[in-house]
């Protein structure tokens, strides 16, 4: 790619409050004008899709009977593994995830077959009429269990540096202990959903809502047995995707697909609530083991980390989520001496898979969770821990090998410190908690360092199509997709930025597979990084076409073009856009382009387990306070302040809303949302009448966010820096300041094991082991 | 049946008894603002706005349209999103969505606006600025997974006239309309008036006003489904799917609509809705109305009534213990027309088994003033604040007389397969001085060797007995005089954040 003229990639302070649009979809949300997949008309003829589905966590299918099932009124097809046409293997990367069970099943809520009918209703009313049996195996539901039987999706990964296992038998203190974190359910409000309508070539068009069109395109032609160019999938938007529609999105479209083409009828498949908290993936538990050594003044010597994800009983994303949760072990936090080892662990639960954050949140909790441990058996404040081990000048290389070449973390969360008021609170806390026998109140502040750029090299690449009318309107389309974060705007900002027009002249179009091919899924927080990196690339391309037609007809020196304020400034003279472009239409100008953009400097080595798999990291910290009821555990949120760094941003709108979105969910994840199964592996939390995301009454009254205002030193798009995933690690602040509560129960003598997420009961057993080793101190007195 | 969607009169007489307002608005009227985020009622982007005269008044509430039966909405005003905007303007809740960001992925987001809007009604137009409690409230049954919800409360507290950020947002110099509030619609109102007059029955959905009409309504369809808020029954329809051929709805059956005061006792409408039974009690008895705040969302404690969370004989419903607390007598209703009563005590007597035969109903609650007058406290513990499911409900009443405990009740709910009594545990504090501490320990073994709960998703059985007893010290603290704080969904009172820091220099 030829390198990007200076002043569109150093134009800082490119984006002001004030004149920034709001999101583009904003008052059609309002007034419900803004369609989903369920809102577009349907035809006379469409069918409704539900799957039968195993009840048998792992089992051998013995028998099937669907007679009652295709008897059953409004029955049209019912389909099951024989009847697909081309590849029954839908998984994203590898291999293993089936459209239809064969003949065994892998996790309760697993499709064994499919019903086609004229409503939903009665679609799901005839699953219910299979007869199926079943020959039970045994089944692993626990990543303790896999890691027993040594059971994993895919072999495991180790980081190191330095000699840890020799530090930590030297190390004049250790730490050594577990922490098992539950997974969290995606909660998209929109559940999963496709519409498939086949065409007059034996091909299909596929209305998906998904992260990842390109994939759901290379799957449905995978499965009909088609040259991927015969399958159009068309995104507009997700009402809310969070990595839930990433790679899980793809079996409706491909299910839908079959049986449109099947039956020569558009097809929708809709996931009603609870199939979708039943069948679908979610985020990854995760058993971490630890042990650590530091000095007595609570420098890290030493690590050696166990993480054993529950990948469920497919790969899916697995592998880069375990990865991720590795590169994120450290955190902010430099460890001279690291051993960190990742097990895919599998289960005969559904397969788990990319959840904001992707495994990061994992680490970052793990790495939390030891500083607060060390603060209390050194008597020190956590913060003092975390700045002593912050990267910093000499403390700046990951275990992976990566250099942590600015000084933005310490910077940040110092001024974070004294704008939040810190020090000061966590007296009046100390001073309140001796006083009142009945609350305790905590206090923490935690960073986060996230790594930006997949794991995964090759998807570091990004697209984009940008069409200029006669009329001076804009069109762009780009591989991204929007599920609210708001890329769309900000690619439209960027266009409009780049040829210096007005943001209205700029349109978006929906997500195409054939405007743009081969797209990454919208993912790993990059989709402004690298679509608005492609449209920024496509818009210069035709600007500086332009250019040349502007100097050779208008006989003036190149840097007597311009285009400022919807202008168009040719040496002494002006003209509007819609002119300009009208006059470069006459003369043949081509006013179309596409751009491209791919991510540069980054490399991981996987077997040396060295390199630089980010091109930068995005950081933030949150201080969060809270009051618990010694009485019973709960607890309320009071107080959170926020300082979160996306470089110059471009739309700081947007931005904080990304930021206390994702704040407010990883605070659901650690607090409130607790998934739950049953001894036979079946989920037990499968709706949102006993699965609880915040209300909005769970948030503070005092919430209070900025961002940290410097550009990335990276060349990234308007040197903003990606912000989807990185401000739900923040939400950690509130499970240490409740880890904190329930230390001021002992007098901070010890941090007792919280359990992730910290519910009220798991906070009210925390504060009964701080009281009982309170007790034990006593009475050894 | 007959109604009016937005601005349109209709009438349509082909729907099934349990086909909802939420099908109806998407699959027959093409009006898809409203969307399907659970259909269990607990997430809130299917909301709606219903009209309905009430002593000659319009007024708006917020309900769930994806558990409500289309005809249960006969002979009222049901405002969908699209009908905010129908001039062209946005609506100030629009307004102040669009200005505050209070849309990320969008599709919550009407549901948020019809609240809001809802709001700005009840608060008739909102000259004056909202407070957060009162937001809070409103949207408390609507699940937002992207913005986090401040900028939305910021919305909803921002809702006062005039005062939009309009210009910058709209791009337009004006000042925003005057937004007629619907409630002051006059040719709506007199719409409703007539329909008013017309009967509200179909053949498969009956909706009789008195208890003559719905004994003749059960005589002539004796296989028929009960129905009252539906926020329990629908799920069956919507969960399970199951359908129902024929339901009466109780809930305009004037009979058992009754709540008032009488010379002895309190008597609650089994059709009583939680929002009727909560404003009620705003001033009369605020413990119940606290209570009520932690009962299940907005919208449902709109539609969902008292004599339904009964009936239903869950053990964790939450209006049991209370019930429990103040030993009510629940009047029961034959459907040949007699009556008799029995005693909450006596009333459940398995897991979701009752006293009810098959052909009876609760008709009404009476609760005892002197009851009524005596100390008492309502702790509920959840994994949520809002609109969660009890993992452990103490309803407690400690009549004091002297200083002497005279009678004690100590009612839980989620501790057994029933709503059920601590009957040694109350023995052991009765006829005990109300500071009697080892009484009061006493009583907690008590309850230890009684009540044996369970586990399940929302609670370990540990955590529920200790629970359990942790209420009743809490309890007993309460009624001692000790400053004992219960959080609620409302945010922590500044006084009881600074309690104590009085000495603290940086405080």
């Amino acid at each position: 790619m030829r390198k990007l003229p200076q002043d569109f990639t150093l134009d800082t302070k490119a984006f002001k409050k004030g004149l920034l649009p709001v999101h583009e979809s904003a008052i059609k949300h309002v007034t419900g004008q803004a369609v989903y997949i369920d809102d577009m008309p349907e035809w006379p003829n469409e069918l409704h899709v539900a799957a039968g589905l195993s009840t048998e966590a792992h089992a051998d299918i013995v028998s099937i009977n669907l007679d009652k099932v295709r008897a059953y009124p409004g029955v049209v097809d019912v389909i099951v593994q024989a009847d697909i046409p081309g590849e029954v293997d839908v998984s994203p990367v590898l291999s293993g995830d089936l459209l239809l069970a064969g003949d065994f099943v892998h996790f309760i809520g697993q499709s064994i077959f499919a019903v086609a009918a004229t409503s939903l209703r009665a679609a799901k009313q005839a699953v219910a009429l299979a007869e199926i049996e079943y020959k039970p195996r045994e089944a692993t539901l626990h990543p303790r269990q896999s890691l027993e039987r040594q059971e994993f999706v895919l072999p495991t990964h180790t980081i190191s540096c330095g000699d840890a296992k020799g530090a930590l038998e030297t190390a004049p203190n250790k730490l050594k202990s577990d922490l098992y974190i539950k997974g969290q359910e995606h909660f998209y409000l929109e559940g999963q959903i496709s519409v498939a309508t086949p065409n007059e070539d034996g091909g299909v068009q596929v209305f998906a809502s998904s992260q990842h069109p390109a994939e759901v395109q290379k799957l449905v032609s995978r499965v009909l047995g088609l040259p991927v160019a015969q399958v159009l999938v068309e995104v507009r938007r997700m009402g809310g995707g969070f990595g839930g529609k990433e790679s899980q999105a793809a079996v409706l479209g491909c299910m839908a697909a079959v049986l449109a083409v099947r039956n020569r009828r558009p097809v929708k498949y809709r996931m009603p609530r609870q199939d979708d908290m039943v069948q679908t993936g979610k985020r990854h538990d995760f058993w971490n083991s630890y042990e650590v050594g530091f000095s007595n003044e609570g420098e890290i010597i030493a690590a050696e980390y166990d993480m054993v994800g529950k990948c469920g009983c497919t790969a899916d994303l697995s592998d880069g989520v375990v990865d991720r949760a590795m590169f994120h072990a450290d955190n902010a936090y430099f460890l001279p001496n690291a051993r960190i080892s990742g097990y895919r662990g599998k289960t005969h639960t559904v397969s788990n898979t990319a959840f904001r954050g992707f495994g990061g949140p994992k680490g970052v909790i793990l790495a939390e969770n030891v500083i607060e441990e060390i603060a209390c058996a050194v008597g020190k404040d956590s913060l003092d821990i975390r700045k002593l081990n912050c990267y910093q000048a000499n403390k700046d290389t990951t275990p992976y090998g990566q250099k942590v070449d600015d000084d933005v973390l310490l910077t940040l969360i110092e001024e974070l410190e004294t704008s939040s008021n810190y020090r000061a609170r966590r007296e009046a806390i100390n001073a309140f908690n001796k006083q009142n026998p009945f609350l305790k109140k905590g206090l923490a502040l935690t960073p986060v360092k996230f790594g930006i750029s997949f794991t995964s090299k090759h998807l570091n690449q990004g697209g984009a199509l940008l069409h200029i009318y006669t009329d001076g309107s804009v069109h762009v389309s780009h591989g991204g997709t929007e599920m609210g974060q708001g890329l769309y705007t900000k690619v439209a900002q960027i266009v409009a930025k780049a040829f210096g027009i007005d943001y209205q002249r700029v349109n978006v179009g929906s997500t195409r597979t054939d405007k743009v091919p081969n797209a990454s899924p919208t993912a790993a927080s990059a989709g402004t990084d690298l679509n608005g990196m492609a449209a920024l690339d496509a818009a210069l391309t035709i600007k500086s076409r332009l250019q040349e037609f502007a100097m050779e007809h208008f006989s003036i020196a190149a840097d007597a073009f311009a285009i400022e304020d919807d202008q168009v400034i040719l040496g002494s003279e002006t003209m509007s856009f819609p002119e300009f472009i009208k006059l470069a239409y006459m003369n043949r100008v081509s006013l179309s382009s596409t751009g491209f953009y791919k991510t540069p400097k980054i490399g991981y080595d996987r077997k040396a387990a060295k390199g630089r798999p980010f091109l930068y990291f995005a950081n933030g910290a949150a201080v969060s306070e809270v009051i618990v009821d010694t009485f019973t555990g709960e607890y309320k949120v009071t107080q959170v302040d926020i300082l979160h760094d996306v470089g110059d941003s471009i739309n700081a709108d947007i931005d904080i809303g990304q930021i206390e979105g994702a704040f407010v969910q990883g605070m659901g994840w650690l607090t409130s949302e607790e998934l739950s199964w049953d001894d036979k592996g079946r989920i037990t939390t499968n709706s949102p009448a006993n699965y609880k995301i915040p209300t909005s009454a769970d948030i503070p009254e005092k919430f209070n966010v900025k961002l940290f205002d410097r550009p990335n030193s990276e060349e990234s798009v308007y040197r903003s820096k990606a912000v989807g995933e990185p401000p739900l690690m923040l939400g950690i602040s509130v499970w240490c300041a409740l880890k904190d509560a329930c230390a001021a129960v002992a007098d901070h003598k010890i941090s007792p094991p919280l359990a992730v997420p910290a519910t009220p009961e798991a906070v009210f057993y925390a504060m009964q082991a701080a009281q009982n080793h309170q007790a034990g101190e006593e009475a050894s007195l | 049946m007959k109604f009016i969607l937005n601005d349109e009169l209709i009438d349509d007489n082909t729907l099934p008894s349990d086909f909802t307002a939420l099908r109806y608005l998407r699959e027959k009227r093409g009006l898809t603002g409203t969307k399907e985020g659970c259909a269990s009622g607990d997430c809130g982007a299917c909301t709606l706005l219903v009209g309905a005269l009430e002593d000659g008044e319009l007024t708006y509430s917020t309900l769930n349209s994806c558990i409500t039966p289309m005809q249960s909405l006969t002979g009222k005003h049901v405002v969908s999103v699209e009908y905010l905007s129908k001039t062209g303007e946005l609506h100030p809740a629009q307004q102040a969505m669009v200005a505050s960001h209070g849309s990320q992925c969008g599709f919550c987001t009407p549901g948020f606006v019809l609240s809001l809007a809802g709001l700005y009604e009840n608060k008739q137009g909102c000259e004056q600025p909202i407070d957060r409690e009162a937001v809070c409230d409103a949207i408390s049954g609507n699940l937002c997974r992207c913005t986090g919800y401040r900028p939305i409360i910021d919305a909803g507290m921002s809702m006062v006239k005039g005062s939009m950020a309009r210009k910058e947002i709209m791009k337009e110099s004006d000042e925003p309309p005057y937004v007629e509030l619907m409630s002051k619609n006059d040719s709506i109102k007199t719409q409703l008036e007539s329909l008013q007059t017309e009967r509200h029955d179909s053949s498969n959905y009956l909706q009789p006003t008195d208890l003559e009409q719905l004994a003749y309504a059960l005589k002539l369809n004796p296989a028929a489904v009960l129905i009252a808020g539906g926020t329990d029954l629908m799920l069956e329809n919507t969960q399970r799917y199951r359908d129902f051929e024929t339901l009466i709805d109780v809930s305009r059956v004037a009979e058992l609509k009754h709540l008032h005061t009488g010379e002895a006792s309190l008597t609650i409408g089994a059709s009583v809705t939680y929002s009727e039974l909560e404003n009620f009690s705003k001033t009369l008895y605020p413990q119940i109305n606290a209570l009520l705040s932690r009962i299940a969302s907005r919208q449902i404690r709109n539609r969902g009534t008292i004599g339904g969370n009964v009936a239903n004989a869950s053990p964790i419903a939450d209006l049991p213990p209370l019930l429990l607390a103040f030993d009510a007598d629940i009047q029961l209703l034959k459907n040949d027309g007699s009556t008799r009563a029995v005693n909450i005590a006596d009333f459940y007597q398995g897991y979701k088994q009752t006293q009810l035969a098959k052909d009876e109903m609760i008709a009404s609650f009476d609760v005892s003033l002197d009851k009524l007058a005596q100390f008492h406290r309502f702790y509920k513990v959840s994994k949520r604040m809002e609109d969660d499911i009890s993992s452990v409900m103490l309803a407690v009443r400690f009549d004091v007389d002297n200083g002497i405990l005279s009678d004690v009740r100590l009612a839980f709910g989620g501790m057994a397969a029933t709503p059920i009594r601590g009957l040694k545990a109350e023995a052991a504090l009765t006829d005990k001085l109300i500071n009697d501490e080892q009484a009061l320990n006493q009583a907690i073994e008590a309850l230890r060797s009684e009540l044996t709960p369970m586990s399940d998703m929302r609670a370990s059985a540990k955590y529920r007995l200790d629970m359990a007893c942790n209420l009743i010290r809490k309890a007993w603290l309460e009624l001692n005089g000790s400053d004992v704080v219960t959080f609620s969904g409302h945010a922590v009172s500044d006084s009881i954040l600074s309690a104590g820091l009085e000495g603290c220099t940086h405080a």
